[in-house]
């Protein structure tokens, strides 16, 4: 059985959540589970104006390739998209959305979790913050619990 | 000549994206070469002064530090990644 080629995009324009999981399921009778996943641009403390999102062109949608293409072999999923955005995005915005499908949930639970984990450890994206107030905000730091999060797949 | 390319708080701090460089024969892996920039002026001290908190990569795939650069047409340095 041949894998199936994940959908990678990196982008600074909007998805959407429906049309990207119609996109996997459309006309198919093979898949029981779809789980997906949106992460949102996140004002905690009410000062921020916008994250600006680095990335590294070609090298961040290969990583996320490469990602995708070991989740999908690992988990045996049936479909993954995987798109992240980049540039200026305003709090409440979605800014990454992983949808993975299988014939049961726990791969496809399995399969997007290892996805997000790789990804925000792997794959060459770099928050900086935008304030309110005008001042110049920070680069956002990496986590350790992130790599944590990502080191459980080992 | 081999291109370097530079991310996020890095960029910022050698205060350019990209530029080539002819590397000394003793340049040999990633580390090598994060030591060897650290020499350049005050700008590339500065930006690499933690080596453990560089990431790079050789042609668009992230390496070790004490990975060899062989091969490298590209070379990314950058710090620990904060997207998603």
């Amino acid at each position: 059985m041949t894998c199936p080629a994940p959908t990678i995009r990196v982008q600074h324009q909007d998805f959407d959540l429906s049309t990207e999981s119609r996109a996997l399921t459309d006309g198919r009778a093979d898949i029981g589970a779809v789980v997906s996943f949106v992460g949102l641009c996140r004002d905690e403390a009410g000062t921020l104006s916008a994250l600006e999102l680095e990335h590294y062109p070609g090298m961040a949608e290969a990583e996320i390739r490469r990602i995708g293409e070991q989740a999908i072999a690992r988990f045996d999923l049936l479909g993954l998209t995987a798109i992240h955005r980049f540039g200026k995005i305003a709090p409440g915005e979605q800014i990454v959305l992983v949808i993975a499908t299988a014939p049961h949930r726990q791969a496809a639970f399995d399969g997007a979790n290892f996805m997000m984990d790789y990804l925000k450890t792997s794959a060459p994206f770099w928050k900086k913050e935008h304030r309110k107030d005008g001042t110049a905000g920070d680069w956002v730091s990496a986590k350790d619990a992130d790599d944590h999060a990502r080191d459980k797949w080992r | 000549m081999v291109k370097l390319v530079y991310f996020a708080w890095v960029r910022e701090r050698i205060g350019k994206g990209e530029e080539e460089l002819e590397l000394p024969a003793h340049v040999k892996t990633a580390g090598d070469l994060i030591a060897y920039l650290t020499t350049l002026g005050e700008e590339y001290e500065n930006a690499l002064q933690f080596p453990q908190a560089i990431r790079v990569a050789v042609n668009q795939e992230h390496v070790e530090h004490d990975e060899p650069l062989t091969g490298a047409g590209e070379i990314g340095l950058f710090p620990p990644m904060t997207g998603g």
